[in-house]
């Protein structure tokens, strides 16, 4: 036990929480101001829903002991032998910390998932969705890069969850977007932002957030912490100036939700490699982060499909990208622990990165289409097109945002 | 009696207020207003998607006067609110049939 590396990842911990009230600020300013709530509702109740399963199974399914590569077994349920002492996952911190701190992910990553279906969705059929979506892609995928499965063993590298929460929650948004339908009016009617300084804010706190998230998944307080702290500050700054940059260029003005949403996804695509790859490295990732994924949010309204607050553009492709810039830049030198990639001369960890983000992406797709299938033939997914008009806060909760 | 409103810019609201003051005018009530015209309305990007907003803000100043006073008033408002810019905005004149002072009960030029 290490007082120093305690001390630290209980920080993290709380910095990691902190994330989900800030996505909720984050989604919260970009829809219509009758949907603030219901939009912020559905990041907030996450910490309660998530942590309910953590507790119950959830924790033991991801990271209790391995059936088969697939999930943990139920020997850590209602935490049984998770305690004070060290665990199997560190030997410097309490093993009860290293599952609060993985509970934080655990409720950022179904939270993310709201945006593509923001503004439309039943509150009743979010919550069926975040319980059986957390239970079955979650914690199995969770399980296969972190918890012994079969990712983490053959090399695959995700230093802080961008295949585990990103490309799992941009694929899960997809498929949501697409089953759920199109917002009313898409196409012709004007879904402009209701509060962009909300936004700003938002994005502001899961920068800040973020350093717990990936200096605090190192689960030490030593140099690959501030390795990982450093590449995250720069690949959120250089992606968000990448944004600006691209959309001044494509159309003639640089906007603030273009920087916000820039610094996400820099953030989001530095997520697996922060640990791995140096801060010159972060520089390149971040600069196309930005750029990539303003393009493929562009590419949105020409595919066809609703995901109202961007999660596949912003999570999905940014999280892809990060899984194969990781291929890309890993470096022995800065993580021992980790994998040269192919700038050092090993192509083939770029095609593990590529296997380990197709694999998710497929299970994530079917397994996140059955669920919706299923929510959709019992409860249903969506409100009634009254109830859409009338807006969410009114019609889900019986509250206003703001009164005049 | 003329009621005379006045859809300008927002930007111009003080001058114009400053110049009815200097004539004397005792009083106006100021909304927040949208509209379009000439000038049409103008583009918004957000994250990519581009939308044309027809409705640009504007100030209506809603005042009146005494029948006399009326002429004096408007061509205050056109020069304080002029520009030379399209988009400048209109000023609408229409007969009064009464005012009344709520706290007094008194009616017409009294209650101006």
């Amino acid at each position: 036990m290490n007082s120093g590396d305690t001390a630290f990842m209980l920080a993290a911990t709380g910095l990691v929480m902190f994330m989900t009230p800030g996505l909720a600020l984050f989604y919260g300013g970009m829809v219509r101001s009758k949907n603030v709530l219901a939009v912020t509702m559905q990041s907030f109740i996450c910490l309660g829903l998530v942590s309910l399963i953590w507790i119950l199974f959830g924790y033991s399914m991801a990271f209790g002991p391995d059936v088969g590569g697939f999930i943990g077994n139920l020997d850590w349920a209602m935490l049984k032998g998770v305690g004070q002492a060290p665990g199997p996952y560190s030997g410097t911190i309490p093993h009860l910390l290293f599952c609060a701190f993985q509970l934080m992910f655990a409720v950022i990553t179904p939270a993310l998932i709201t945006g593509a279906f923001a503004e439309r969705i039943k509150f009743s059929a979010f919550l069926a969705f975040t319980v059986l979506w957390t239970c079955l892609v979650y914690l199995p995928v969770c399980h296969w890069v972190w918890g012994g499965g079969f990712m983490g063993g053959h090399g695959g590298l995700d230093f802080a969850g961008g295949t585990v929460i990103h490309i799992n929650s941009g694929a899960a948004a997809l498929v949501a977007a697409i089953l759920i339908g199109k917002r009313k009016g898409w196409g012709h009617e004007s879904f402009h932002p209701h509060n962009i300084g909300m936004t700003i804010l938002g994005a502001g706190v899961l920068w800040f957030g973020w350093f717990g998230f990936n200096a605090g998944s190192t689960l030490a307080a030593d140099g690959i912490a501030v390795n990982a702290l450093v590449t995250t500050q720069v690949a959120a700054g250089l992606a968000a100036l990448s944004w600006i940059i691209a959309e001044w260029l494509v159309q003639g003005k640089p906007t603030t939700l273009g920087a916000a949403s820039g610094a996400v996804a820099g953030l989001v695509a530095i997520t697996p490699g922060a640990g791995f790859v140096s801060p010159v490295s972060a520089l390149i990732i971040g600069l196309v982060a930005g750029a990539l994924c303003y393009l493929a949010v562009m590419m949105k309204s020409r595919l066809g499909y609703d995901d109202a607050l961007d999660v596949v553009g912003v999570h999905g492709v940014g999280g892809f990208w990060g899984a194969i810039a990781t291929g890309i830049f890993a470096s022995k030198a800065i993580n021992p622990a980790g994998a040269d990639g192919l700038i050092h001369g090993n192509a083939g960890l770029v095609a593990t990165q590529f296997i380990d983000a197709a694999t998710t992406v497929g299970y994530s797709l079917v397994v996140s289409f059955v669920i919706l299938k299923i929510i959709d033939m019992t409860i249903g997914l969506r409100v009634s097109r009254e109830e859409e008009i009338q807006g969410l806060d009114l019609t889900q909760h019986s509250e206003t945002g703001y009164s005049l | 009696m003329k009621k005379i409103e006045a859809i300008i810019k927002p930007f111009k609201l003080d001058d114009v207020k400053e110049a009815l003051n200097e004539i004397g005018v005792k009083g106006m009530t100021v909304t927040e207003v949208k509209g379009y015209g000439r000038q049409k309305g103008h583009k918004e990007i957000y994250r990519g998607a581009e939308y044309q907003v027809d409705f640009i803000p504007k100030v209506k100043l809603e005042i009146v006067v005494e029948e006399s006073m009326a002429e004096k008033v408007t061509d205050t408002i056109r020069e304080a609110a002029n520009t030379g810019n399209i988009g400048d905005g209109k000023i609408f004149v229409m007969s009064l049939e009464e005012v009344i002072r709520v706290r007094t009960g008194e009616k017409g030029r009294e209650a101006i």
